[in-house]
Protein backbone atom coordinates (compact mmCIF):
# COMPACT_ATOMS: atom_id res chain seq x y z
CA UNK A 1 0.00 0.00 0.00
CA UNK A 2 1.33 3.41 -0.94
CA UNK A 3 1.40 6.17 1.65
CA UNK A 4 -1.01 9.07 1.22
CA UNK A 5 1.85 11.27 0.03
CA UNK A 6 2.94 8.71 -2.55
CA UNK A 7 -0.63 8.49 -3.83
CA UNK A 8 -0.77 12.27 -4.25
CA UNK A 9 2.60 12.31 -6.02
CA UNK A 10 1.51 9.51 -8.37
CA UNK A 11 -1.61 11.52 -9.19
CA UNK A 12 0.68 14.48 -9.93
CA UNK A 13 2.69 12.34 -12.37
CA UNK A 14 -0.56 11.25 -14.03
CA UNK A 15 -1.70 14.89 -14.33
CA UNK A 16 1.55 15.88 -16.02
CA UNK A 17 1.31 12.93 -18.43
CA UNK A 18 -2.22 14.04 -19.35
CA UNK A 19 -0.96 17.56 -20.11
CA UNK A 20 1.72 16.00 -22.35
CA UNK A 21 -1.00 14.04 -24.15
CA UNK A 22 -2.63 17.30 -25.23
CA UNK A 23 0.68 19.02 -25.90
CA UNK A 24 1.64 16.21 -28.29
CA UNK A 25 -1.26 17.14 -30.58
CA UNK A 26 0.65 20.23 -31.72
CA UNK A 27 1.72 18.18 -34.73
CA UNK A 28 0.95 14.73 -36.14
CA UNK A 29 4.49 13.48 -35.51
CA UNK A 30 4.37 13.95 -31.74
CA UNK A 31 0.67 13.17 -31.41
CA UNK A 32 1.04 9.38 -31.24
CA UNK A 33 3.61 9.65 -28.47
CA UNK A 34 1.30 12.11 -26.73
CA UNK A 35 -1.54 9.60 -26.88
CA UNK A 36 0.74 6.99 -25.29
CA UNK A 37 1.50 9.46 -22.48
CA UNK A 38 -2.23 9.91 -21.98
CA UNK A 39 -2.80 6.17 -21.70
CA UNK A 40 0.10 5.85 -19.27
CA UNK A 41 -1.29 8.68 -17.13
CA UNK A 42 -4.74 7.12 -17.07
CA UNK A 43 -3.21 3.72 -16.22
CA UNK A 44 -1.23 5.15 -13.30
CA UNK A 45 -4.28 7.00 -11.97
CA UNK A 46 -6.43 3.86 -12.10
CA UNK A 47 -3.85 1.51 -10.58
CA UNK A 48 -3.02 3.90 -7.75
CA UNK A 49 -6.71 4.22 -6.92
CA UNK A 50 -7.23 0.45 -7.09
CA UNK A 51 -4.54 -0.17 -4.46
CA UNK A 52 -6.15 2.19 -1.91
CA UNK A 53 -7.24 0.49 1.31
CA UNK A 54 -10.85 1.56 0.82
CA UNK A 55 -11.06 -0.17 -2.58
CA UNK A 56 -11.52 -3.90 -1.99
CA UNK A 57 -14.34 -5.00 -4.27
CA UNK A 58 -11.90 -6.27 -6.91
CA UNK A 59 -13.94 -8.99 -8.62
CA UNK A 60 -16.83 -6.68 -9.46
CA UNK A 61 -14.60 -3.74 -10.34
CA UNK A 62 -12.49 -5.77 -12.76
CA UNK A 63 -15.65 -7.18 -14.30
CA UNK A 64 -17.01 -3.64 -14.83
CA UNK A 65 -13.71 -2.47 -16.35
CA UNK A 66 -13.58 -5.59 -18.53
CA UNK A 67 -17.10 -5.20 -19.91
CA UNK A 68 -16.72 -1.44 -20.42
CA UNK A 69 -13.29 -1.81 -21.96
CA UNK A 70 -14.49 -4.48 -24.36
CA UNK A 71 -17.42 -2.36 -25.56
CA UNK A 72 -15.15 0.68 -25.91
CA UNK A 73 -12.53 -1.31 -27.80
CA UNK A 74 -15.04 -2.75 -30.26
CA UNK A 75 -16.59 0.66 -30.89
CA UNK A 76 -13.14 2.21 -31.41
CA UNK A 77 -12.21 -0.43 -33.98
CA UNK A 78 -15.47 -0.58 -35.89
CA UNK A 79 -16.77 2.97 -36.03
CA UNK A 80 -16.52 4.55 -39.52
CA UNK A 81 -14.69 7.87 -39.55
CA UNK A 82 -17.76 9.62 -40.96
CA UNK A 83 -19.52 8.64 -37.70
CA UNK A 84 -16.98 10.28 -35.41
CA UNK A 85 -19.21 13.23 -34.44
CA UNK A 86 -21.99 11.04 -33.07
CA UNK A 87 -19.48 8.67 -31.46
CA UNK A 88 -17.90 11.57 -29.62
CA UNK A 89 -21.34 12.89 -28.63
CA UNK A 90 -22.28 9.46 -27.30
CA UNK A 91 -19.08 9.27 -25.27
CA UNK A 92 -19.77 12.69 -23.78
CA UNK A 93 -23.10 11.39 -22.57
CA UNK A 94 -21.34 8.49 -20.83
CA UNK A 95 -19.04 10.90 -18.96
CA UNK A 96 -22.07 12.94 -17.93
CA UNK A 97 -23.96 9.87 -16.71
CA UNK A 98 -20.90 8.55 -14.86
CA UNK A 99 -20.50 11.92 -13.11
CA UNK A 100 -24.19 11.86 -12.07
CA UNK A 101 -23.94 8.30 -10.74
CA UNK A 102 -20.83 9.15 -8.74
CA UNK A 103 -22.52 12.21 -7.28
CA UNK A 104 -25.66 10.26 -6.31
CA UNK A 105 -23.46 7.57 -4.79
CA UNK A 106 -21.53 10.19 -2.81
CA UNK A 107 -24.78 11.65 -1.44
CA UNK A 108 -25.99 8.19 -0.48
CA UNK A 109 -22.81 7.09 1.24
CA UNK A 110 -20.46 10.03 1.98
CA UNK A 111 -18.38 7.89 4.35
CA UNK A 112 -16.98 5.82 1.46
CA UNK A 113 -15.58 9.01 -0.06
CA UNK A 114 -14.16 10.34 3.20
CA UNK A 115 -16.26 13.48 2.85
CA UNK A 116 -18.65 12.86 5.75
CA UNK A 117 -18.84 15.10 8.80
CA UNK A 118 -19.04 13.77 12.37
CA UNK A 119 -22.71 12.75 11.98
CA UNK A 120 -22.08 10.89 8.72
CA UNK A 121 -23.74 13.64 6.67
CA UNK A 122 -22.23 15.91 4.04
CA UNK A 123 -20.35 19.15 4.71
CA UNK A 124 -21.96 22.22 3.20
CA UNK A 125 -18.94 22.74 0.91
CA UNK A 126 -19.30 19.16 -0.38
CA UNK A 127 -23.01 19.74 -1.00
CA UNK A 128 -22.28 22.78 -3.13
CA UNK A 129 -19.69 20.83 -5.12
CA UNK A 130 -22.06 17.90 -5.55
CA UNK A 131 -24.82 20.23 -6.71
CA UNK A 132 -22.55 21.73 -9.39
CA UNK A 133 -21.13 18.37 -10.47
CA UNK A 134 -24.55 16.74 -10.65
CA UNK A 135 -26.37 19.34 -12.70
CA UNK A 136 -23.49 19.82 -15.15
CA UNK A 137 -23.20 16.03 -15.49
CA UNK A 138 -26.96 15.60 -15.95
CA UNK A 139 -27.22 18.30 -18.63
CA UNK A 140 -24.17 16.83 -20.40
CA UNK A 141 -25.80 13.39 -20.32
CA UNK A 142 -29.19 14.17 -21.87
CA UNK A 143 -27.93 16.98 -24.14
CA UNK A 144 -25.28 14.66 -25.59
CA UNK A 145 -27.85 11.93 -26.14
CA UNK A 146 -30.04 14.33 -28.15
CA UNK A 147 -26.97 15.54 -30.07
CA UNK A 148 -26.10 11.89 -30.78
CA UNK A 149 -29.65 11.24 -32.02
CA UNK A 150 -29.55 14.25 -34.33
CA UNK A 151 -26.10 13.45 -35.71
CA UNK A 152 -26.90 9.79 -36.21
CA UNK A 153 -30.17 10.58 -37.96
CA UNK A 154 -32.34 8.97 -35.26
CA UNK A 155 -33.87 12.38 -34.59
CA UNK A 156 -34.63 15.06 -37.15
CA UNK A 157 -31.83 17.57 -37.67
CA UNK A 158 -34.47 20.29 -37.97
CA UNK A 159 -34.51 22.70 -35.06
CA UNK A 160 -37.55 22.18 -32.82
CA UNK A 161 -38.86 25.55 -31.72
CA UNK A 162 -42.07 26.32 -29.88
CA UNK A 163 -43.48 29.53 -28.48
CA UNK A 164 -42.25 30.46 -25.04
CA UNK A 165 -39.34 28.03 -25.34
CA UNK A 166 -36.81 30.35 -23.75
CA UNK A 167 -39.20 31.21 -20.92
CA UNK A 168 -39.76 27.50 -20.19
CA UNK A 169 -36.00 26.90 -20.12
CA UNK A 170 -35.48 29.92 -17.90
CA UNK A 171 -38.21 28.78 -15.48
CA UNK A 172 -36.73 25.28 -15.33
CA UNK A 173 -33.29 26.75 -14.74
CA UNK A 174 -34.65 28.77 -11.82
CA UNK A 175 -36.39 25.69 -10.35
CA UNK A 176 -33.18 23.68 -10.73
CA UNK A 177 -31.05 26.29 -8.97
CA UNK A 178 -33.65 26.78 -6.22
CA UNK A 179 -33.76 23.04 -5.56
CA UNK A 180 -29.96 22.94 -5.63
CA UNK A 181 -29.71 25.72 -3.08
CA UNK A 182 -32.25 23.92 -0.86
CA UNK A 183 -30.10 20.80 -1.09
CA UNK A 184 -26.99 22.78 -0.17
CA UNK A 185 -28.74 24.18 2.91
CA UNK A 186 -30.61 21.09 4.13
CA UNK A 187 -28.71 18.18 2.58
CA UNK A 188 -32.07 16.43 2.02
CA UNK A 189 -32.74 13.93 -0.76
CA UNK A 190 -35.92 15.43 -2.21
CA UNK A 191 -34.43 18.73 -3.44
CA UNK A 192 -31.41 16.81 -4.75
CA UNK A 193 -33.59 14.51 -6.84
CA UNK A 194 -35.76 17.42 -8.05
CA UNK A 195 -32.61 19.26 -9.11
CA UNK A 196 -31.33 16.15 -10.89
CA UNK A 197 -34.63 15.52 -12.72
CA UNK A 198 -34.96 19.13 -13.86
CA UNK A 199 -31.34 19.15 -15.07
CA UNK A 200 -31.99 16.01 -17.12
CA UNK A 201 -35.03 17.62 -18.78
CA UNK A 202 -33.18 20.88 -19.31
CA UNK A 203 -30.40 19.05 -21.16
CA UNK A 204 -32.94 17.84 -23.73
CA UNK A 205 -34.69 21.20 -24.08
CA UNK A 206 -31.45 23.10 -24.56
CA UNK A 207 -30.44 21.03 -27.61
CA UNK A 208 -33.76 20.46 -29.46
CA UNK A 209 -33.93 24.00 -30.93
CA UNK A 210 -30.45 23.71 -32.43
CA UNK A 211 -30.25 22.74 -36.10
CA UNK A 212 -28.12 19.93 -37.47
CA UNK A 213 -25.73 22.35 -39.13
CA UNK A 214 -24.78 23.90 -35.79
CA UNK A 215 -23.85 20.54 -34.31
CA UNK A 216 -20.05 21.13 -34.58
CA UNK A 217 -20.42 23.92 -32.05
CA UNK A 218 -22.68 21.85 -29.82
CA UNK A 219 -20.41 18.80 -29.83
CA UNK A 220 -17.47 21.05 -28.87
CA UNK A 221 -19.53 22.68 -26.15
CA UNK A 222 -20.59 19.33 -24.69
CA UNK A 223 -16.93 18.32 -24.78
CA UNK A 224 -16.31 21.30 -22.57
CA UNK A 225 -19.23 20.43 -20.24
CA UNK A 226 -17.97 16.88 -19.77
CA UNK A 227 -14.67 18.37 -18.58
CA UNK A 228 -16.36 20.71 -16.11
CA UNK A 229 -18.42 17.78 -14.80
CA UNK A 230 -15.20 15.84 -14.16
CA UNK A 231 -13.67 18.87 -12.43
CA UNK A 232 -16.81 19.12 -10.28
CA UNK A 233 -16.33 15.53 -9.10
CA UNK A 234 -12.68 16.43 -8.45
CA UNK A 235 -13.77 19.25 -6.15
CA UNK A 236 -16.11 16.90 -4.28
CA UNK A 237 -13.36 14.37 -3.71
CA UNK A 238 -10.68 17.00 -3.11
CA UNK A 239 -8.70 15.27 -5.85
CA UNK A 240 -6.33 17.60 -7.71
CA UNK A 241 -5.78 15.21 -10.61
CA UNK A 242 -9.49 15.17 -11.45
CA UNK A 243 -9.57 18.94 -11.20
CA UNK A 244 -6.58 19.28 -13.55
CA UNK A 245 -7.92 16.78 -16.10
CA UNK A 246 -11.41 18.29 -15.97
CA UNK A 247 -10.11 21.84 -16.37
CA UNK A 248 -7.95 20.83 -19.36
CA UNK A 249 -10.90 19.17 -21.10
CA UNK A 250 -13.19 22.03 -20.16
CA UNK A 251 -10.91 24.68 -21.64
CA UNK A 252 -10.22 22.53 -24.69
CA UNK A 253 -13.92 22.23 -25.50
CA UNK A 254 -14.47 25.93 -24.86
CA UNK A 255 -11.68 26.88 -27.27
CA UNK A 256 -13.04 24.53 -29.94
CA UNK A 257 -16.54 26.02 -29.57
CA UNK A 258 -15.03 29.48 -29.96
CA UNK A 259 -13.11 28.44 -33.09
CA UNK A 260 -16.25 26.89 -34.63
CA UNK A 261 -18.39 29.94 -33.86
CA UNK A 262 -15.77 32.21 -35.37
CA UNK A 263 -15.58 30.06 -38.50
CA UNK A 264 -19.36 30.46 -38.94
CA UNK A 265 -19.33 34.12 -37.87
CA UNK A 266 -21.92 33.39 -35.18
CA UNK A 267 -21.86 34.11 -31.49
CA UNK A 268 -22.19 31.21 -29.09
CA UNK A 269 -25.28 32.91 -27.69
CA UNK A 270 -26.83 33.02 -31.15
CA UNK A 271 -26.13 29.30 -31.69
CA UNK A 272 -27.58 28.37 -28.31
CA UNK A 273 -30.79 30.33 -28.91
CA UNK A 274 -31.20 28.02 -31.87
CA UNK A 275 -33.62 27.89 -34.76
CA UNK A 276 -30.89 28.45 -37.35
CA UNK A 277 -30.42 26.19 -40.35
CA UNK A 278 -34.08 25.30 -40.68
CA UNK A 279 -36.73 26.24 -43.19
CA UNK A 280 -36.70 29.94 -42.38
CA UNK A 281 -33.37 30.62 -44.07
CA UNK A 282 -34.10 28.54 -47.15
CA UNK A 283 -37.55 30.09 -47.62
CA UNK A 284 -36.26 33.64 -47.47
CA UNK A 285 -33.51 33.02 -49.94
CA UNK A 286 -35.43 31.00 -52.51
CA UNK A 287 -37.44 34.08 -53.47
CA UNK A 288 -34.31 35.93 -54.48
CA UNK A 289 -32.80 33.29 -56.69
CA UNK A 290 -32.90 34.45 -60.28
CA UNK A 291 -32.07 32.10 -63.11
CA UNK A 292 -28.64 33.20 -64.26
CA UNK A 293 -26.50 31.68 -66.99
CA UNK A 294 -23.83 29.26 -65.84
CA UNK A 295 -21.06 27.60 -67.76
CA UNK A 296 -21.16 23.90 -67.35
CA UNK A 297 -18.73 21.35 -68.67
CA UNK A 298 -18.07 17.64 -68.84
CA UNK A 299 -15.62 15.63 -66.79
CA UNK A 300 -13.25 15.53 -69.80
CA UNK A 301 -13.09 19.34 -69.83
CA UNK A 302 -12.32 19.38 -66.12
CA UNK A 303 -9.63 16.72 -66.57
CA UNK A 304 -8.04 18.73 -69.38
CA UNK A 305 -7.98 21.88 -67.25
CA UNK A 306 -6.43 20.34 -64.18
CA UNK A 307 -3.95 18.18 -66.10
CA UNK A 308 -2.61 21.30 -67.83
CA UNK A 309 -2.54 23.39 -64.67
CA UNK A 310 0.63 24.20 -62.78
CA UNK A 311 -1.14 24.36 -59.44
CA UNK A 312 -4.47 22.98 -58.24
CA UNK A 313 -6.15 23.65 -54.91
CA UNK A 314 -8.89 21.21 -53.96
CA UNK A 315 -11.55 22.56 -51.61
CA UNK A 316 -13.58 19.67 -50.18
CA UNK A 317 -16.84 19.98 -48.27
CA UNK A 318 -18.92 17.44 -46.41
CA UNK A 319 -20.65 16.54 -49.70
CA UNK A 320 -17.41 14.74 -50.57
CA UNK A 321 -17.75 12.46 -47.57
CA UNK A 322 -21.48 11.94 -48.13
CA UNK A 323 -20.71 10.71 -51.66
CA UNK A 324 -17.83 8.58 -50.28
CA UNK A 325 -15.57 10.09 -52.92
CA UNK A 326 -12.40 10.55 -50.80
CA UNK A 327 -10.63 7.45 -52.08
CA UNK A 328 -11.27 8.12 -55.78
CA UNK A 329 -10.23 11.71 -55.23
CA UNK A 330 -6.98 10.51 -53.68
CA UNK A 331 -6.29 8.31 -56.74
CA UNK A 332 -6.93 11.31 -58.95
CA UNK A 333 -4.53 13.40 -56.87
CA UNK A 334 -1.85 10.70 -57.16
CA UNK A 335 -2.10 10.77 -60.96
CA UNK A 336 -1.90 14.57 -61.00
CA UNK A 337 1.14 14.65 -58.71
CA UNK A 338 2.84 12.07 -60.91
CA UNK A 339 2.18 14.35 -63.89
CA UNK A 340 3.93 17.17 -62.08
CA UNK A 341 0.92 19.20 -60.98
CA UNK A 342 1.25 20.97 -57.63
CA UNK A 343 -1.84 19.76 -55.73
CA UNK A 344 -2.95 21.11 -52.37
CA UNK A 345 -6.06 20.73 -50.26
CA UNK A 346 -7.73 23.66 -48.52
CA UNK A 347 -9.86 22.95 -45.46
CA UNK A 348 -12.40 25.32 -43.97
CA UNK A 349 -12.84 24.84 -40.20
CA UNK A 350 -16.50 23.87 -40.68
CA UNK A 351 -15.90 21.64 -43.70
CA UNK A 352 -16.85 18.53 -41.72
CA UNK A 353 -19.39 17.75 -39.02
CA UNK A 354 -17.01 18.42 -36.15
CA UNK A 355 -13.75 20.33 -35.72
CA UNK A 356 -10.99 18.77 -37.84
CA UNK A 357 -13.36 16.15 -39.26
CA UNK A 358 -12.40 16.69 -42.92
CA UNK A 359 -8.70 16.28 -42.08
CA UNK A 360 -9.41 12.86 -40.58
CA UNK A 361 -11.53 11.83 -43.58
CA UNK A 362 -8.72 12.82 -45.96
CA UNK A 363 -6.10 11.11 -43.79
CA UNK A 364 -8.23 7.96 -43.86
CA UNK A 365 -8.09 8.09 -47.67
CA UNK A 366 -4.27 8.24 -47.39
CA UNK A 367 -3.97 11.89 -48.40
CA UNK A 368 -0.64 12.96 -46.86
CA UNK A 369 -1.21 15.65 -44.24
CA UNK A 370 1.54 17.92 -45.56
CA UNK A 371 -0.48 18.75 -48.69
CA UNK A 372 -3.55 19.61 -46.58
CA UNK A 373 -3.73 23.27 -45.52
CA UNK A 374 -5.98 25.34 -43.30
CA UNK A 375 -8.01 28.24 -44.68
CA UNK A 376 -5.66 30.90 -43.32
CA UNK A 377 -2.59 29.19 -44.74
CA UNK A 378 -3.96 28.81 -48.26
CA UNK A 379 -5.91 32.02 -48.90
CA UNK A 380 -2.82 34.06 -49.81
CA UNK A 381 -1.82 31.41 -52.36
CA UNK A 382 -5.13 31.23 -54.20
CA UNK A 383 -4.50 34.27 -56.41
CA UNK A 384 -1.50 32.39 -57.78
CA UNK A 385 -3.42 29.17 -58.32
CA UNK A 386 -4.44 27.93 -61.76
CA UNK A 387 -7.45 25.83 -60.78
CA UNK A 388 -9.55 25.76 -57.64
CA UNK A 389 -11.50 22.51 -57.59
CA UNK A 390 -14.49 22.66 -55.26
CA UNK A 391 -16.09 19.35 -54.35
CA UNK A 392 -19.15 19.20 -52.14
CA UNK A 393 -18.58 22.63 -50.60
CA UNK A 394 -20.76 25.70 -51.04
CA UNK A 395 -21.15 28.34 -48.34
CA UNK A 396 -17.48 28.21 -47.33
CA UNK A 397 -16.47 29.54 -50.78
CA UNK A 398 -19.35 32.02 -51.21
CA UNK A 399 -17.83 35.41 -52.05
CA UNK A 400 -20.94 37.14 -50.68
CA UNK A 401 -19.43 36.59 -47.23
CA UNK A 402 -16.81 39.20 -48.16
CA UNK A 403 -18.63 41.48 -50.60
CA UNK A 404 -22.33 41.62 -49.73
CA UNK A 405 -23.13 43.24 -46.37
CA UNK A 406 -26.79 42.20 -46.81
CA UNK A 407 -25.91 38.51 -46.92
CA UNK A 408 -26.69 36.46 -43.81
CA UNK A 409 -23.20 34.99 -43.97
CA UNK A 410 -21.49 38.38 -44.39
CA UNK A 411 -18.34 38.43 -42.29
CA UNK A 412 -17.89 34.67 -42.24
CA UNK A 413 -14.31 33.77 -43.16
CA UNK A 414 -14.20 31.92 -46.49
CA UNK A 415 -11.72 30.14 -48.71
CA UNK A 416 -11.24 32.69 -51.48
CA UNK A 417 -11.67 30.33 -54.42
CA UNK A 418 -12.84 33.17 -56.69
CA UNK A 419 -9.26 34.49 -56.75
CA UNK A 420 -8.03 31.46 -58.67
CA UNK A 421 -7.61 31.73 -62.46
CA UNK A 422 -10.12 28.95 -63.06
CA UNK A 423 -12.72 27.48 -60.77
CA UNK A 424 -14.33 24.07 -61.20
CA UNK A 425 -17.33 23.33 -59.00
CA UNK A 426 -18.47 19.73 -58.69
CA UNK A 427 -22.08 19.80 -57.54
CA UNK A 428 -25.20 17.80 -58.25
CA UNK A 429 -27.37 20.84 -58.95
CA UNK A 430 -27.55 24.55 -58.30
CA UNK A 431 -29.38 23.94 -55.01
CA UNK A 432 -28.48 26.22 -52.14
CA UNK A 433 -26.20 25.24 -49.27
CA UNK A 434 -27.30 24.88 -45.66
CA UNK A 435 -27.46 28.64 -45.19
CA UNK A 436 -30.01 28.62 -48.04
CA UNK A 437 -28.04 31.09 -50.15
CA UNK A 438 -27.28 31.39 -53.80
CA UNK A 439 -23.56 31.44 -54.56
CA UNK A 440 -22.17 34.11 -56.92
CA UNK A 441 -19.09 32.01 -57.49
CA UNK A 442 -21.13 29.63 -59.67
CA UNK A 443 -21.92 32.41 -62.16
CA UNK A 444 -18.47 33.96 -62.50
CA UNK A 445 -16.62 34.02 -65.81
CA UNK A 446 -13.80 31.79 -64.70
CA UNK A 447 -16.14 29.19 -63.20
CA UNK A 448 -17.11 25.90 -64.81
CA UNK A 449 -19.82 23.80 -63.19
CA UNK A 450 -19.49 20.04 -63.33
CA UNK A 451 -22.97 18.77 -62.52
CA UNK A 452 -22.47 15.30 -61.08
CA UNK A 453 -22.30 13.27 -57.92
CA UNK A 454 -18.87 13.84 -56.35
CA UNK A 455 -17.79 10.21 -56.62
CA UNK A 456 -18.91 9.78 -60.24
CA UNK A 457 -17.27 13.09 -61.17
CA UNK A 458 -13.95 12.04 -59.64
CA UNK A 459 -14.14 8.66 -61.35
CA UNK A 460 -14.81 10.24 -64.75
CA UNK A 461 -12.05 12.81 -64.33
CA UNK A 462 -9.67 10.04 -63.29
CA UNK A 463 -10.59 8.03 -66.38
CA UNK A 464 -9.99 11.03 -68.64
CA UNK A 465 -6.61 11.70 -67.03
CA UNK A 466 -5.20 8.29 -67.91
CA UNK B 1 12.85 32.68 20.93
CA UNK B 2 11.04 31.84 24.15
CA UNK B 3 8.28 29.26 24.47
CA UNK B 4 5.46 31.79 24.68
CA UNK B 5 6.50 33.45 21.47
CA UNK B 6 6.76 30.06 19.76
CA UNK B 7 3.26 29.09 20.87
CA UNK B 8 2.03 32.43 19.62
CA UNK B 9 3.55 31.76 16.21
CA UNK B 10 1.99 28.28 16.01
CA UNK B 11 -1.39 29.73 16.97
CA UNK B 12 -1.10 32.39 14.28
CA UNK B 13 -0.15 29.76 11.71
CA UNK B 14 -3.22 27.69 12.61
CA UNK B 15 -5.52 30.67 12.38
CA UNK B 16 -4.24 31.49 8.94
CA UNK B 17 -4.34 27.87 7.67
CA UNK B 18 -5.93 27.70 4.24
CA UNK B 19 -9.21 25.98 3.50
CA UNK B 20 -8.57 22.96 1.21
CA UNK B 21 -11.17 24.43 -1.15
CA UNK B 22 -8.84 27.36 -1.82
CA UNK B 23 -5.97 25.10 -2.87
CA UNK B 24 -8.42 23.18 -5.11
CA UNK B 25 -9.45 26.46 -6.72
CA UNK B 26 -5.77 27.37 -7.16
CA UNK B 27 -5.09 24.10 -8.97
CA UNK B 28 -8.28 24.53 -11.03
CA UNK B 29 -7.42 28.03 -12.24
CA UNK B 30 -3.79 27.14 -13.02
CA UNK B 31 -4.95 24.07 -14.98
CA UNK B 32 -7.32 26.22 -17.04
CA UNK B 33 -4.41 28.55 -17.89
CA UNK B 34 -2.24 25.56 -18.88
CA UNK B 35 -5.12 24.09 -20.90
CA UNK B 36 -5.70 27.38 -22.69
CA UNK B 37 -2.08 27.57 -23.84
CA UNK B 38 -1.69 23.91 -24.71
CA UNK B 39 -4.93 23.71 -26.69
CA UNK B 40 -4.28 26.83 -28.78
CA UNK B 41 -1.08 25.10 -29.87
CA UNK B 42 -2.95 22.06 -31.17
CA UNK B 43 -2.90 22.05 -34.96
CA UNK B 44 -6.44 22.44 -36.40
CA UNK B 45 -5.86 19.29 -38.47
CA UNK B 46 -5.92 17.30 -35.23
CA UNK B 47 -9.02 18.82 -33.66
CA UNK B 48 -11.04 15.61 -34.03
CA UNK B 49 -8.37 13.48 -32.27
CA UNK B 50 -8.21 16.27 -29.67
CA UNK B 51 -11.90 15.77 -28.96
CA UNK B 52 -11.69 12.01 -28.77
CA UNK B 53 -8.66 12.10 -26.48
CA UNK B 54 -10.21 14.72 -24.20
CA UNK B 55 -13.19 12.40 -24.06
CA UNK B 56 -10.96 9.65 -22.72
CA UNK B 57 -9.28 12.10 -20.35
CA UNK B 58 -12.53 13.35 -18.84
CA UNK B 59 -13.23 9.71 -17.97
CA UNK B 60 -10.64 10.24 -15.23
CA UNK B 61 -13.85 10.35 -13.15
CA UNK B 62 -13.21 6.59 -12.97
CA UNK B 63 -11.16 7.49 -9.87
CA UNK B 64 -14.34 8.68 -8.15
CA UNK B 65 -16.27 5.69 -9.47
CA UNK B 66 -13.66 3.29 -8.06
CA UNK B 67 -13.96 4.89 -4.63
CA UNK B 68 -17.74 4.46 -4.79
CA UNK B 69 -17.45 0.86 -5.95
CA UNK B 70 -14.70 0.11 -3.41
CA UNK B 71 -16.48 -1.30 -0.32
CA UNK B 72 -17.03 -5.07 -0.39
CA UNK B 73 -20.55 -4.95 1.03
CA UNK B 74 -22.87 -3.99 -1.77
CA UNK B 75 -25.45 -1.25 -1.42
CA UNK B 76 -26.96 1.35 -3.76
CA UNK B 77 -23.78 3.45 -3.60
CA UNK B 78 -21.53 0.55 -4.61
CA UNK B 79 -23.79 -0.54 -7.46
CA UNK B 80 -23.97 3.00 -8.87
CA UNK B 81 -20.20 3.18 -8.51
CA UNK B 82 -19.75 -0.07 -10.45
CA UNK B 83 -21.98 1.16 -13.28
CA UNK B 84 -19.95 4.38 -13.39
CA UNK B 85 -16.73 2.32 -13.53
CA UNK B 86 -18.13 0.46 -16.55
CA UNK B 87 -19.25 3.65 -18.33
CA UNK B 88 -15.92 5.37 -17.72
CA UNK B 89 -14.08 2.26 -18.99
CA UNK B 90 -16.03 2.37 -22.27
CA UNK B 91 -14.75 5.91 -22.75
CA UNK B 92 -11.19 5.31 -21.61
CA UNK B 93 -10.62 2.33 -23.88
CA UNK B 94 -12.82 3.66 -26.70
CA UNK B 95 -11.39 7.19 -26.52
CA UNK B 96 -7.71 6.31 -26.48
CA UNK B 97 -8.07 3.53 -29.05
CA UNK B 98 -10.06 5.55 -31.56
CA UNK B 99 -7.58 8.43 -31.13
CA UNK B 100 -4.74 6.04 -31.82
CA UNK B 101 -6.58 4.73 -34.88
CA UNK B 102 -7.06 8.23 -36.25
CA UNK B 103 -3.52 9.38 -35.52
CA UNK B 104 -2.03 6.40 -37.30
CA UNK B 105 -3.87 7.53 -40.46
CA UNK B 106 -1.98 10.82 -40.60
CA UNK B 107 1.01 10.19 -42.84
CA UNK B 108 3.54 12.41 -44.55
CA UNK B 109 4.17 12.46 -48.29
CA UNK B 110 6.34 9.54 -49.31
Amino acid sequence: MLSANMVELSYLVASVLIIFALKGLANPESARRGNAFGMLGMGIATLVTLQLDSVQNYAWILAAIGVGGLIGGVVARKVPMTHMPQTVAFMHSLVGLAAVLIAVSACYDPVAYGIANAEGGLYTASRIELFLGTFIGAITFTASLVAFGKLHGLLSGQPLVFPGQHMVNLALGVVMIAAGVMFCVTGAWVPFLVMLAVALVLGVLLIVPIGGADMPVIVSMLNSYSGWAAAGIGFTLGNNMLIVAGALVGSSGAILSYIMCKAMNRSLFNVLLGGFGGDAGAGAASGEVIARPVKSGAAEDAAFMIANARSVVIIPGYGLAVARAQHVLKEMVDVLIKQGVDVKFAIHPVAGRMPGHMNVLLAEADVPYDIVFEMDEINSELSDTDVALIIGANDVVNPAAKTDPASPIYGMPIIEASKARHVIVVKRSLAAGYAGLDNDLFYMDQTMMLFADAKKACESVLKSLD
Amino acid sequence: MNVDALQGTVQAAQDSSVDPLISSITVFVLAIVVGYHVVWNVTPALHTPLMSVTNAISSIVIVGALLAAGPVEMNLATVLGLIAVGLASVNIFGGFMVTHRMLSMFKKRK
